[in-house]
Parts: C-alpha cells; structure tokens; sequence
C-alpha cells in the first residue's frame, strides 16, 4: 500500500515530460508508470504538472527580530502554499546570522515549526557593517553555503575580494545585493515617472556598476558569485559574456520585477509598488523575462519581503522596500513568462536547489528520491485574496494570475492542499 | 472636483472657472471689509508637515476672508515627535471635526493618502517636488491680471526644474490654459525626462529670452548643496540669473514672476525685484484669491449645498 499515488499528470522525469503516474511510500518516490497499485490517497493530476517542490532562495523569514512582520510558522506556511517545499532565509535578521548561534537558532526553529525545508544564508561580514569577515567556518559547519549581507552591498571592493577568496575556497557562493547605495538615495526607477512625479529616481547604473566591478573581482579571484534580484537590463549582457567566459555566476530575477513596471507608481503612488532594487522600464521587464527564458538569468527568487500595514502605509517615500511573494510566485512567472514544464521546473526548483546546496530537492521525479513535490495547474485562473503570511504587502493580492499550486507534499506528506479535489 | 491634489488633473474649464471666481474674490479683497459668509461654519484645517510661513498664512487668510474657522497643526508642536504616525495624526485632526485639510508633506503623494485616510477634501499645499497646485493657479491668475490671457503667450520657467513643485504645477496649468512653455536651466537642474511634459526644454537663456512674454524665475535652493549641481552661484547669475542687462533685452511687456523666497543676487537682481514688471507682491495677494476660490469650489459652491 503506497502513502499516496499521483495521478493523471505529466511529470518532469529523467527522461524529460512523461504522462506516468507517481507512487509515493514512506516519504520517497517509490514507482513511475501506470497501475501501481492502491494508496491511502489518490490525487487526482489531470491537467497539471508534476515536479520538483519550489525552491526560493531569497527569503526573508524576519526572525530573529522581526516577528511581528513574519516567523518561521507563517513564512513556511506561505512557501508550501505557494509550491515550495524549501527556502533559504536571508540573513538580515537582528541579529543578524553572522555566526553560529543564530544559524543554528533559525535551523532548529525551521524544523521545529517549518511546514518545509529551512535552510539558511549567511552574512558576508559581520554585523552587516563592511568591515570584517562573518564567521564563515562556524557557519559553514552549520550547513550555510550561501553568503550575503543582502539590503545592503558588499560596497568596498577588497573586502568583496576577500571573501570571494575565503568563501570560493571552501566551494560556497556570494550572493551580491548588486545596488550601489550611493547611486540608490531615490524612492523608485530614475525615469520620466519619477521625473513626473518629482521624486529622487534610483537609476539603472545603480546596478550595472556593481555587476561589471564584481565580475571583473570574481575573474580575478575565482569564487561562486550570484546576483540577487536582477532589475536592469544593462545586467544581463554583462552577466552572459561572464558566462561565456566561464565565471561560476548566476542570477534570479523577482516574480515583481518579471510582472511590474515602473508606471505603477504613477497613479497612487502606492507603497506596495516600493521595494529594492526598484520597478524599471517595460523595456528591462521584457529583458528579464527573455534572459530567464534564455537561462542568462538561472532562477526565480521570491525576495519574500514581509512589512506589517502600519510600517506600509504610509508615503511612499517613507515606506519600507519590499513586497511578499512566495503564495503567488509561481503563478505570476507563468503568467508573466508563460515558461515549457521543463524550463519552468530549472528555474523554481532545480537550479535553486542547486545554488543554495539543497540536495533533497531540486531533482527529476525518479524512484528512490525523497518526495518533495508540487502539483502545478498551469491552466487554472485565480485572484490571490488573502495570505497565510503575517503581512500582506502584495501587489498581486485582488489581480488575477494563470497557474495555481493544486498540492505540495514535503516528505512524502501532503502540507498544502489546493483548490482541486481528490480523487 | 472632491480634492485639489495636483495641476494634471484639471481641464481648461475647470481652471477658466477657478480664474473667474479669483478674480471675484481678489475684489472682495480690495473691499474696506474683506470678508464675505461664504464658507461660515466650515472648518478648514492647515496641516504643515513641512516648514512654511507664507503659503500656511495664505490659506488661512483665504479662509478667514469666507468666514471659515481655521484650525492649525505644525509638527514641532505635535504627536508626530511622540511617534505618532502620519495616519494617525491626520486621523485624529479630522475626528475633531475639519471639512477640509490643507497639507503640505516633504512626501511625493502625501496629500493623496491624506485624502484616502481622511475621506475629507484636501487641498495639497506642496508635496516634495511633485505638485503645488494653488500655486499653478495664482500664478496663472497674475499672469491673466497682467497680460489680459494666458492662451498663446510665451513663458520660461528658469531655474532648478527638477527639484521644483512650483515648476511642475506651473507647466500643466500654463499649458492646459494655452501658453507656450519652455523649461530653462542648466542640465543638472533638468529632470532627467520631460516625456509627457507639455513644455519645450532649453539649457540656453540667451537663445529664448526675446522671444519671452512672462519669465517665471525659480528659488535656486543654495541650502540643497547648489555647488553640487552647478559649479558656483556667480556662474548661476551669468548664466540663468535675471540680470538687468537680460531684463532689458525682454519685450516691454513682458513680465517677470517668482514664487518667494527670492534670493537677491542669484536668480534676480535687485533691480529687477524691485521693477514694476516684477510681479512678486502681486502674486502674493492673488494666492490669497486663488486659494479662496478653491476653497469656494471644494466647499462652498452650490453643488456642496
């Protein structure tokens, strides 16, 4: 008797879609192929796709510190509702996770209360300042093997040198929050809107000045290098010719920054358009859709960014930058992108895991794999309406999105149900 | 019209009435006793976030001149410094019973969450350098007043653009009232796009300035760090600066406004200040009729009966 048997869909194999069904026992993957025999469950796949469960690897869980924005509860329980079965939570924390008391503190908190997979990034320096290197071996011996001081960059150039060295010794990755600040005092976008509107722009160069410095950096001194929330265009030809020239570099785009542009903010000048780096052109969006399309840009990152209504509503050149997506991130890259299974599945599951050095997840359906999985109706229609996060600071909250997460089942154990009935 | 949040918003017929009922008003002001009954009973209040001296006594002045009752907030004085938020505190304003809050906010849209916290009129009093509409208005007032129309008349805006509220409410209402308007100032003070602005762009005075009808100078803000944005205020006066050499090279019609503070010496020479064709105090009082005639249509006018 298997746990559950998934039925009727097409599910990404090895051997690339295949319209089998999937046999689940004992919190693995036990048999592909038809007529597999009775299980306690029965999920009724038509029409969907079976893969891989979501993997975010730009999270901010807020705690430590902040939870009466988001916790370890709230935050998984929006990740499995949206199809992920682990994120990898950002280290911007207060404290911040710079050493292994606080790693170990969001690790056991993530099993102990996660409704998924909880693993954890690491700061770059200590305390977020700069100035010195974090405790990259105690944190490394907790598992983290991503770095970053994300909500700020690694500004100073041999500081950035240094631990490209020290973290591309032991095979980890830095994750670069690729914003000048000196270029980013502005509210949104630097263009006609926020000419229109007055307000201090954030200009693209902002961002393309870190990329091309940081590349050259990582050319020199060789390390894992991944830029977080690529927004402008200009990023994306510096990072394929780094590619082509055989960097180990990465990139993830947010679902906002594939679906938005910065026009949003004219009407209203509503703060749940805020967040950093800021919403661009029609032209950088139609840019970030064809390189994650290309495989220029590697992935989807959420940057899941909780704030409480009464830190943003206020104007919007007060309110904090962020907005939350793990419920509707998958809907809103198929509705903006409209990805084939197999490119989608690479960029929410597969390429993710990789990066973030998630090996139970992340992989083809095959027997003898841990059963951490998502049934995804590309087709079905739906309008986000409420959030099992603590915040709610979404423009895609009340907008209707293509694609919706029917199951998600970590472990072999069904952790959200969708709309779709059983079987 | 529920609100005056910014000059894009209105049609020419909206602003040919605002006009008309101004220049009402501005007689009212010339009366021995400058005051009608128009508003009796409305309470507007004043919410300056911001510091301001003479735009906050404007407003209060329209009021009292249509016997509304007026109520002030500046944030020194306020719950703001206990922490209170902004929500909160214009909440609390429009609980004790205001009709309509005048606000000025160092925030871009500002005014507009007032007005979708509140459900009251505000009228926006400047909001970061996003929007100054009743100064759109009382400047294209004076420039009526003075010249007998806006429609076809050839205006500069000269100065620092992009940081400016008053520049930005200024070219809409000009150009919605069918003046030609062309933004003068060196590339650092530009916004970086005028797409959509209905206005020429131009960083060289010399080349329009006889070809002008109305030069409208901007404040050069010294205190914003201008040796950032141009390299000294002695380079500024050559270049953009209302010296009297450029003043007499205009038309002899032609007329030069400001909306104050002004510096002496920077954007204007004194001499020029002080010329008849100078509209300065002008502009004063008939921010006082314009500002009343927006209280008038926001409160007072029969479709509020």
């Amino acid at each position: 008797m298997h746990d559950l048997l998934l039925v009727g869909g097409r599910v990404l194999t090895a051997e690339g879609m295949a319209d089998v069904d999937v046999a689940v026992a004992g919190g693995r993957v036990v048999a592909l192929g038809r007529e597999l025999g009775p299980a306690r469950e029965v999920l009724d796949c038509a029409g969907a796709w079976v893969g891989p469960g979501f993997v975010d690897v730009h999270t901010h869980a807020r705690e430590p510190g902040g939870e009466w924005k988001e916790d370890l509860a709230t935050v998984t329980a929006a990740a499995v509702a949206g199809g992920y079965t682990a994120i990898l939570t950002m280290p911007n924390t207060d404290p911040p996770v710079d050493g292994a008391p606080t790693a170990r503190y969001v690790l056991e908190r993530g099993r102990a209360i996660g409704r998924c997979t909880v693993g954890v990034a690491g700061t770059v320096t200590l305390g977020r300042r700069g100035e010195a290197l974090s405790h990259i071996d105690d944190l490394w011996d907790e598992g983290v093997r991503v770095f970053t001081d994300d909500g700020d960059v690694v500004a100073d150039a041999e500081m950035l040198r240094r631990a490209l060295a020290y973290i591309g010794d032991r095979g980890g990755v830095v994750a670069q929050h690729a914003v000048d600040a000196t270029l980013a005092r502005g509210a949104m976008h630097e263009g006609w809107v926020s000419a229109r509107l007055g307000m201090r722009g954030i200009p693209a160069v902002a961002e393309t000045t870190i990329v091309a410095r940081d590349l050259l950096l990582v050319a020199d001194t060789p390390c894992r290098y991944h830029v977080q929330h690529v927004a402008a265009a200009g990023c994306i030809e510096l990072i394929a010719r780094a590619k082509d020239r055989g960097l180990p570099v990465t990139a993830e785009v947010t679902p906002h920054h594939l679906t938005f542009d910065h026009t949003e903010v004219l009407a209203g000048t509503d703060p749940v358009f805020k967040m950093m780096p800021p919403l661009r052109t029609a032209d950088d969006v139609t840019a970030v859709r064809e390189a994650l399309r290309s495989g220029i840009i590697d992935l989807v990152a959420t940057d899941h960014a909780p704030h409480a209504d009464h830190e943003k509503d206020v104007p919007f050149e007060e309110a904090p930058n962020g907005v939350i997506g793990l419920e509707w991130a998958a809907a809103a890259v198929n509705s903006a992108v409209g990805l084939d299974p197999e490119r989608f599945f690479d960029r929410m599951s597969i390429a993710p895991a990789r990066l973030a050095g998630f090996d139970e997840h992340g992989h083809r359906i095959a027997p003898g794999r841990p059963a951490n999985l998502v049934v995804f109706d590309p087709t079905a229609e739906w309008v986000p309406s409420g959030t099992m996060s603590r915040s709610r600071n979404s423009p895609y909250l009340g907008r209707r999105l293509v694609g919706r997460v029917r199951w998600t089942i970590v472990d072999g154990t069904i952790r959200h149900e969708g709309a779709a009935s059983r079987a | 019209m529920k609100s005056f949040l910014d000059s894009e918003q209105l049609d020419r017929p909206t602003l040919e009435r605002l006009l008309d009922d101004a220049d009402r008003f501005r007689e009212v002001l010339e009366r021995p006793i400058a005051k009608v009954p128009t508003l009796r009973g409305k309470t507007v209040a004043t919410l300056f976030f911001e510091p301001s001296t003479r735009t906050r006594l404007s407003f209060e002045r329209a009021a009292k001149a249509l016997s509304a009752d007026t109520m002030s907030f500046s944030p020194g004085t306020s719950s703001l410094s206990k922490g209170e938020s902004l929500k909160d505190t214009v909440q609390t304003i429009a609980a004790m019973g205001a009709d309509l809050l005048v606000v000025r906010h160092r925030s871009v849209g500002a005014p507009a969450r007032v007005a979708a916290w509140t459900g009251l009129p505000v009228v926006n009093g400047g909001d970061g350098a996003h929007q100054h509409p009743t100064q759109g208005l009382l400047d294209a007032l004076t420039i009526r007043r003075a010249l007998g129309r806006v429609e076809g008349l050839r205006v500069a805006i000269v100065g620092d653009i992009a940081h400016s509220r008053v520049a930005r409410s200024g070219v809409f209402t000009l150009a919605t009232l069918g003046a030609q308007v062309v933004l003068v100032a060196p590339r650092t003070l530009l916004p970086v796009s005028v797409e959509g602005w209905p206005c020429e762009v131009t960083t060289d005075f010399d080349e329009v300035l006889e070809t002008l009808d109305v030069v409208y100078l901007l404040r050069v803000q010294t205190e914003r760090g201008g040796a950032t944005v141009f390299p000294s205020v002695r380079e500024y006066l050559r270049r953009y600066g209302m010296t009297r050499q450029r003043f007499a090279r205009l038309g002899p019609d032609a007329v030069v406004l400001h909306p104050g503070p002004m510096n002496r010496g920077v954007e204007i020479e004194a001499a020029v200040a002080d010329d008849p064709r100078a509209l300065v105090l002008e502009q004063v009082t008939n921010g006082v009729a314009a500002r009343m005639s927006v209280l008038y249509h926001l409160l007072g006018s029969p479709e509020h009966a």
